[in-house]
């Protein structure tokens, strides 16, 4: 995409636009600003006004107007044909769903958090990512499963999980993880446009925030390619990788750490399955450092694959270890105290990057 | 303290007005088990078994702990839609006001060595099962006070020591888990039974079949409870089921339709459930009740159903009130001693969430503690791995 390019070339991050900060208008292409909520609201009102094959399915999408009114106003404009109200049974209709994708239907849809879509995994996995595979190309599936994951705000262990690395895992499947406003919009553009199975991680914590978005993202055309990470922030000093909620907090910490002459480069990797890691390679041979961030569990995670990416392709580049950030390796806490150290904080980045600048305390002093 | 009551007349059911004025009371809840006989609001309908009579059999000492016990759960669930409000409790809330009648009435029907498992809507259900009002408000402000000393939250209230496994998020999962406390029961001889709880929405939830099967073929003593309040969250339940004759819809295994209102008929119905379910396996009874708040305090509960609705059940169902007008017609207690009742279960929950409110977050380390029962010693790790990490017992 033309629209694309321009920007990488440039190297302009599209800065997260809080409406208190309304003067920074000014930096962006233009003066319109959009909730992540609207952008997925929109992309999906889009794409199922252009292909009569494209329809949703989910828990309360409908007549409720969505658990978190993402798809507001969907059902009166498409009917209940093609906005479908499910019963609890994510195992049925996820299943259903997958049936409906080998038949020549584009299905979208919707877990009211991925904590559920494990009720349905075996449909994801076995039913959809694998089939392509094992029929030599006879039945692709171009059905997405989107909604929220990862932690929202004191709701506990059971509704707090991050899927990423395990959906990741799975050849057969794309994983996608929007943070902005024009992430939301040109990524679910495309995985409803892709014939594959698509895994679509949404922030119910993004929900509400509000980006700016250009006259390009709003156009109905408007697609983002699937496998490419953005460069939020070019920097000359320490890579920091992070995807959905993370990437508002590394930006944050690169802030911060600017004040301390630390030149951060955050990447929003926007797509984790195909990863990009030719882009995250160029980043830390430029930077040496790398510190990944992400909301999920440690052991296996995200992090850990572009550690071993980046161990494996650019060893000889890297002066520090790679730092991980991570969630504690705990189910998450419900108290507000301990789910603030369950989840990783600004700071945390911070110091994971100073310390892979050797910039932390030396050792001698602290003894 | 006790009403001190004559023996009763030969009319069944009538007993002197107690002597108000001359003894000063704190507490006028009568001890008088002179057994009254009384009718359930409407007979019980039953799939594939024999339903049990509408009579039952009461005291006056057992309607107004039924009483106390509703009164004190209202209370205690309108007290948490304030809190919630205050923003003093935090992520999910689902309040259970309107159902207490099924909490209560189970609870008279069973002994703690029957187990209950149920879905989030957990506060009253736990409360029932012995939990303290403090346990409960230190729990939904995540203090060490609570009954998972803060690391549960609203749909994660358990207590063991009395047989009463939670507590879920995830719907539907608490069936099977049900399912297999009978499996434990009947394998350890307990001569003990499970009532697994679970609402319409979860109602048609795959795992509920695949574990009542297994039942039923095991002849386990399972009880599956439908608290049927016609939503699954903003779903009615003819939207969601192709056939919310929930009682009937174990097919092969017997079940009973129950008004969930009537807390007399519930516990008619669980006790003919657990002897049930003792010598025959698997039964399922669908509790008729209602919920006066949203499916929780992200949901306003209006915009799927009407507030005629919620009021017309309220004015002619609601269980606190049918007990109110039975004590009072059969002259148990007067208004003023209920309304005293009332007042008194208020300031029991305003006092525990003083306590609540003043008693402390859980410590940093308690991150750490309870990740597994036996930790092996490994290490586990705080979101950055080389600044907070913590070796597991």
């Amino acid at each position: 995409m033309l629209g694309v390019v321009r920007k990488k070339m440039l190297g302009q991050s599209l800065l997260k636009i809080r409406p208190a900060v309304s003067v920074l208008r000014s930096y962006s292409s233009s003066a319109k600003h959009m909730t992540v909520r609207d952008a997925l609201n929109s992309a999906l009102d889009e794409e199922m006004s252009a292909d009569q094959k494209v329809f949703l399915m989910g828990e309360e999408v409908g007549e409720y107007q969505g658990a978190y009114k993402i798809s507001k106003g969907l059902l009166e404009k498409y009917g209940p044909e093609r906005v479908l109200d499910t019963p609890i049974t994510e195992a049925g209709f996820a299943g259903i769903a997958v049936g409906a994708a080998y038949h020549g239907l584009k299905p979208v849809v919707e877990f009211m958090t991925f904590n559920f879509s494990m009720q349905a995994i075996d449909h994801i996995i076995n039913s959809a990512a694998k089939s392509n595979y094992m029929s030599a190309g006879q039945m692709s599936v171009p059905i997405v499963f989107r909604g929220p994951n990862g932690a929202a705000a004191g709701v506990g262990a059971q509704h707090s999980q991050c899927y990423a690395a395990w959906y990741a895992s799975c050849p057969g499947l794309k994983v996608l993880t929007p943070y902005s406003s024009e992430d939301a919009r040109g990524l679910l553009k495309a995985a409803i446009r892709d014939p594959d199975p698509v895994v679509f991680l949404e922030n119910e914590l993004l929900y509400g925030e509000s980006f700016s978005v250009s006259d390009e993202v709003l156009d109905s055309s408007f697609c983002l390619p699937i496998g490419k990470a953005k460069i939020e922030r070019v920097g000359r000093d320490v890579t920091i990788t992070a995807f959905s909620k993370m990437v508002g907090h590394a930006l944050k910490a690169a802030e911060i750490l600017e004040k301390d002459g630390i030149d951060a480069e955050v990447i929003n990797l926007r797509s984790i399955r195909p990863l990009d890691r030719s882009t995250i390679n160029a980043s830390v041979r430029k930077t040496n450092r790398l510190i990944t961030a992400e909301e999920g569990f440690p052991q296996h995670g995200v992090g850990a694959e572009i550690c071993a990416s980046v161990v494996e392709e650019s060893f000889a580049y890297l002066d520090a270890p790679v730092e991980r950030i991570a969630g504690a390796d705990v189910p998450m806490p419900y108290a507000a105290n301990l789910e603030r150290l369950a989840v990783p904080q600004v700071e945390d980045i911070v110091r994971a990057a100073k310390r892979a600048c050797y910039r932390s305390v030396p050792l001698a002093a602290a003894a | 303290m006790a009403l001190s009551r004559f023996a009763s007349s030969s009319r069944s059911g009538s007993l002197l007005k107690p002597l108000s004025s001359a003894i000063s009371l704190r507490r006028p809840i009568s001890t008088d088990t002179t057994p009254i006989t009384l009718e359930t609001s409407v007979p019980f309908t039953a799939h594939q078994c024999e339903a049990p009579s509408r009579t039952v059999q009461t005291t006056a000492n057992e309607l107004l702990t039924f009483f106390r016990d509703m009164a004190l759960m209202r209370r205690m669930e309108i007290a948490a839609d304030s809190l919630y409000k205050a923003k003093l409790i935090r992520g999910f809330c689902h309040l259970y006001d309107g159902q207490e009648a099924v909490a209560v009435g189970m609870e008279a029907a069973l002994t703690k060595k029957d187990c209950i498992i149920t879905a989030y809507r957990d506060h009253c259900t736990f409360m029932a099962r012995g939990g303290t009002l403090l346990e409960v408000f230190a729990e939904l402000m995540g203090r060490q006070a609570g009954c998972s000393r803060g690391k549960g939250g609203s749909m994660h209230f358990y207590k063991k020591d009395s047989n009463f496994y939670g507590g879920h998020g995830i719907v539907g999962a608490q069936v099977p888990l049900g399912c297999g406390l009978a499996f434990a029961q009947k394998y350890s001889k307990d001569e003990a039974v499970t009532f697994a709880l679970y609402g319409d929405g979860a109602a048609n939830q795959g795992q509920l079949f695949e574990a009542l099967n297994i039942s039923a073929l095991w002849d386990l003593p399972a009880i599956l409870v439908c608290e049927n309040n016609h939503y699954g969250m903003g779903t009615a339940e003819w939207r969601a089921a192709k056939s919310p004759a929930y009682y009937k819809r174990g097919d092969y295994a017997p079940g009973l339709k129950v008004d969930g209102m009537d807390v007399l008929a519930v516990k008619q119905a669980c006790t003919f459930a657990k002897e049930h379910a003792l010598k025959n396996g698997p039964i399922i009874l669908e509790m008729d009740t209602y919920r006066y708040h949203g499916h929780s305090m992200s949901d306003p509960g209006s915009t799927y159903r009407t507030r005629d609705e919620i009021t017309g059940v309220r004015q002619e169902r609601d269980p606190i009130e049918r007990i109110r007008k039975l004590i009072l017609s059969h002259d148990l207690a007067t208004e003023k001693e209920l309304k005293d009742i009332e007042k008194e279960v208020r300031k029991e929950v305003d006092d525990a969430i003083a306590q609540a409110k003043e008693n402390p977050v859980p410590e940093s380390s308690e991150l750490f503690t309870n990740v597994y029962a036996k930790g092996l010693g490994v290490e586990s790790f705080g979101a950055d791995r080389k600044e907070v990490r913590a070796t597991l017992p």
